[in-house]
């Protein structure tokens, strides 16, 4: 199976990697990362920031605090296809419903009264 | 305990010119007059879509050797407002008849006149529904445990 050179390159980093490692124990919070680290909140900010570009963790809020999860490989770049994929499918769509009407779709219109 | 792995649902929107009877119908019906042509599920290139017209209602493509491959089947049709699809492939690309993730599209008319179309891709988890086979291969020395040390080996190597 071929992994992203970018999610490799993400986990370069150790801090990084163990970042990584402790969110996918279990999810948890900024805070609750930094608490067990001997660096600062704005840099390990700065690491999820890294990981969720690469589709590794992926941010929920969860009332006032962001919770990380991970993002198993796969799955976030499938939601990053199916995003891509309607929108262009919904460009489309748009074109299709605004060309005149006197085009394919037309079988009821008689049924219109 | 909440699951661990749950990506938020697509959204998408569209405003069209068209009132929604129309909208519904170039969604549904002309399905195929719009849906891009290289998004094709099956081994041989797409020659037609289709969305079956009712509720249980088949939602395949066809190949051009005419060979058909299913993406699923309508759960709600209520024309001109919504429609609500199952989505039955993937992450793996293959249609699952047990995997459903939904697609519901709706169809609001506009004080102006025009159509806004909304469109909501959900259920993604159940594509990671094997959570558990996940977590056991986040851990597994052929997953991320494996993956960390090769990458470390590959590092130590470079440095």
């Amino acid at each position: 199976m071929a992994y992203d050179y970018s999610q490799i390159a993400a986990l370069a980093d150790p801090t990084r990697r163990t970042i990584f490692e402790r969110v996918a124990q279990r999810p948890c919070s900024v805070a609750e990362i930094t608490r067990t680290l001997p660096v600062s909140q704005s840099a390990v900010s700065q690491h999820l920031k890294v990981l969720k570009e690469a589709l590794l963790v992926r941010m929920e809020p969860q009332g006032a605090r962001n919770i990380y999860h991970i993002d198993p490989a796969g799955l976030g770049r499938m939601r990053a296809w199916l995003d891509r994929l309607w929108a262009e499918a919904l460009d489309e769509f748009r074109l299709a419903a605004d060309r005149p009407e006197d085009d394919s779709i037309k079988e009821d219109r008689e049924n219109e009264t | 305990m909440t699951t661990t792995i749950s990506p938020s649902p697509v959204r998408r929107s569209v405003t069209v010119k068209a009132a929604p009877q129309r909208a519904f119908k170039v969604f549904t019906a002309g399905f195929s007059s719009w849906w891009p042509k290289g998004h094709s599920i099956g081994s041989v290139p797409q020659k037609t879509a289709t969305i079956e017209p009712r509720v249980g209602g088949r939602w395949y493509e066809t190949g051009e050797d005419g060979s058909e491959c299913p993406w699923g089947d309508v759960i709600a049709w209520e024309p001109p407002q919504r429609i609500l699809l199952a989505w039955r492939i993937g992450a793996d690309w293959k249609y699952d008849p047990k995997l459903l993730t939904e697609v519901e599209v709706h169809f609001v008319p506009l004080a102006e006149g025009g159509t806004r179309v909304e469109l909501e891709h959900r259920l993604l988890e159940n594509m990671g529904d094997k959570a558990d086979e996940t977590a056991a291969m986040l851990g597994s020395e052929g997953g991320w445990g494996g993956i960390l040390v090769g990458f470390g080996a590959a590092a130590d190597a470079a440095a």
